[in-house]
């Protein structure tokens, strides 16, 4: 098991060094002057080539790529994360004042996609190709489909219209106002929950139907337990493995469809500043925020693979 | 029902005579025999053709220029003028909605087409030839995978700039490790079966066995690969447009255009649903269609398909 832990403690290592290069390459590769990204071609027209230099210089966008992102990983790891061209705050403040809030939805869509995709998926287990499993594959093949952040403009428009109720556009931590908090984040939470939700309905009903058909649960039955207890107990610790594994692929669902379903609502979250940032080109927020995602999904990636070989005796990593 | 659970049973007279047909009659036999099977991919594929179709003819089938401002008709809710209503400058929502489909169709295709054939390629050299290169293309694969697909796509898209083709490359790119670890554990499979070896054992080189006997075989869940993910696309391509970060205005496209709706102070309803929903119809469609060919081509891959998703690198 420790064997097993650090080569996977490797990889993602790994893994991350390359995530940083390919985020560095990719934002590196820009298609013209960042200063003119930065001042616009006005400002630049005006500068002398010296200012220019100058400013290149400050920057530290003049000196060779290699040593500008040996300097780039250098502040991560003294935990400075640079600033914002345009607005002067640095990275790391924006991400402690949004960061809390895209963080709120995140765990909350996961609490309520298990919420509603468990019990659905039970449901349809239970009595396959019935009519509450036919009604229930609708809906999730539906909800699949559906984009979030359409789904959450409708929220928005419908309450808009018919309460006259708009959520707070200011950012409110839990820990200020729970209510005005929750007013903020529960909205982004149904709707990125519902999607993942309908996944994980599909996967637990596919995975319970392979674990009953098996023959410890007949075995079960056999002994006189009632269905309830069959599933509950014996088919479905055995059916959960794999629906964890796929919360945590959701996860980058999650990740990815908040930055436009923030959008939506008008939550000031962490996805709302990645948009901004990418809208102006603040090439520095915009590359530590996309590394900050990225780590996240790996991190979350690899306790899932911890706890599955936690929770899975039969797998002994060697 | 009791019929038509018998008619499963009986040898299907299609079968003699597929072989004999020829050309369209056979294609549409197939066709009609895939339809009594998949219901639901039958109609999501009948939508989606005639989805395709809107968007070639949308020329002919918009009443009006999708471009074209009226000031005099400003957010108007939908009437007998505007079938679906004006936008902030007066522009016929059905003509852009009908149009957008034409940008979103295109661009959801191509990235499709070049991300799973560019990933599938990739796949089956990993397959085939294993090893060192095997060993580092699996890291990068997964390098890729560890970005949430639309935070990739916005970094693509915002260093190569906002333009049709870097959405599409922006959104192919995010495609190609799906196809990479789907067809390369097909590859490594398809390697260790005699014919293949029959092929190395008489000579040919590596190039050619995977090109002659690997690649055809790979063929049934490339296919199954491009129709479950054009839905992903399209909605990777509405959320860039959405964000302000897609295929930039005015060109017509069901993300712009919902953009433009939530900017309004008081957002007009009909520029917020009717591009939506024209979304939902479509991907619905797709996704139909793409589990119907899954459980057709390959039954193999359906319940081991979101697993492997969720990691090749597992046992």
């Amino acid at each position: 098991m420790r064997k097993y832990l650090t080569r996977r403690a490797v990889y993602a290592v790994v893994t991350l060094l390359g995530v940083s290069l390919s985020i560095f390459v990719i934002l590196r590769i820009l298609p013209g002057d960042p200063l003119v990204a930065i001042l616009g071609v006005e400002g630049h027209a005006r500068m002398t080539p010296a200012d220019r230099v100058r400013i290149m210089a400050d920057l530290g966008l003049s000196d060779p790529l290699p040593v500008q992102y040996a300097r780039w990983l250098g502040d991560i790891g003294a935990g400075r994360l640079g600033k914002s061209f345009f607005r002067g705050d640095t990275v790391a403040a924006l991400i402690a004042h949004r960061g809390p809030i895209s963080a709120e939805i995140a765990v909350l869509a996961l609490v309520v996609s298990w919420l509603v995709g468990l019990p659905v998926g039970i449901l349809s287990a239970f009595k396959p190709n019935s009519l509450p499993d036919g009604v229930a594959r609708a809906m999730s093949v539906l909800f699949i489909a559906i984009p979030g952040f359409w789904l959450g403009m409708l929220i928005v428009l419908a309450l808009l219209f018919w309460v006259g109720y708009k959520a707070p556009i200011l950012i409110v931590h839990v820990w200020e106002d729970p209510w005005q908090n929750l007013q903020i984040v529960i909205g982004p939470a149904i709707v990125l929950g519902l999607a993942q939700g309908a996944y994980i309905a599909r996967m637990s009903r596919s995975c319970l139907l392979e674990v009953i058909g098996e023959d410890f649960v007949r075995t079960a039955r056999a002994k006189g337990l009632r269905e309830g207890l069959v599933v509950m107990r014996h088919a479905l610790p055995n059916a959960l493995l794999p629906v964890i594994t796929i919360s945590g692929v959701l996860l980058g669902f999650v990740l990815g469809g908040s930055v436009a379903v923030e959008q939506a609502f008008g939550v000031p979250g962490l996805g709302r500043a990645l948009v901004t940032a990418v809208i102006e080109r603040d090439i520095i927020v915009v590359q530590n925020l996309v590394l900050l995602y990225a780590v996240i999904f790996v991190v979350v990636n690899v306790l899932v693979d911890l706890s599955y070989a936690w929770l899975d005796p039969r797998i002994r990593y060697s | 029902m009791a019929i038509r659970v018998a008619d499963h049973h009986l040898p299907t007279p299609e079968t003699p005579t597929l072989a004999a047909r020829s050309g369209v009659g056979a294609v549409l036999a197939e066709l009609l025999r895939f339809s009594r099977r998949n219901t639901l991919a039958a109609i999501g594929g009948l939508v989606g053709v005639m989805i395709i179709c809107v968007a070639l003819a949308a020329p002919l089938l918009a009443p009006r220029d999708p471009l074209k401002a009226d000031f005099r008709r400003m957010n108007k809710p939908p009437d007998a003028q505007n079938l679906l209503g004006t936008d902030q400058v007066g522009r016929d929502t059905l003509s852009r909605v009908i149009y957008g489909a034409r940008t979103s169709l295109f661009v959801a295709f191509s990235a499709v087409i070049l991300g799973t054939t560019v990933g599938s390629l990739w796949g089956v050299a990993c397959g085939y030839l294993r090893g060192r290169f095997d060993l580092v293309s699996q890291r990068v694969m997964e390098i890729l995978q560890s970005f949430p697909d639309l935070i990739l796509a916005m970094a693509i898209s915002m260093a190569i700039g906002t333009g049709l083709p870097a959405v599409i490359f922006a959104i192919a790119i995010t495609r190609i490790p799906f196809g990479g670890r789907v067809i390369r554990s097909v590859a490594l499979s398809v390697r260790e079966m005699p014919y293949v070896e029959a092929g190395r054992a008489s000579g040919a080189s590596a190039l050619r066995v995977m090109t002659f006997h690997v690649l055809p075989q790979c063929l049934a869940p490339y296919l199954v690969l491009a129709t479950t993910h054009l839905g992903v696309a399209i909605v990777i391509e509405a959320a860039l447009g959405f964000l302000g970060v897609g295929v930039p205005p005015p060109t017509p496209t069901w993300g712009n255009m919902l953009a433009d709706s939530i900017t309004a102070l008081v957002p007009p309803w009909w520029l917020a649903f009717f591009p939506g929903l024209a979304i939902t119809v479509t991907v619905l469609a797709f996704n139909l269609l793409g589990d119907g060919i899954r459980d057709t081509l390959d039954p193999r891959l359906s319940p081991a398909f979101l697993r492997m998703m969720a990691g090749g690198r597992r046992r």
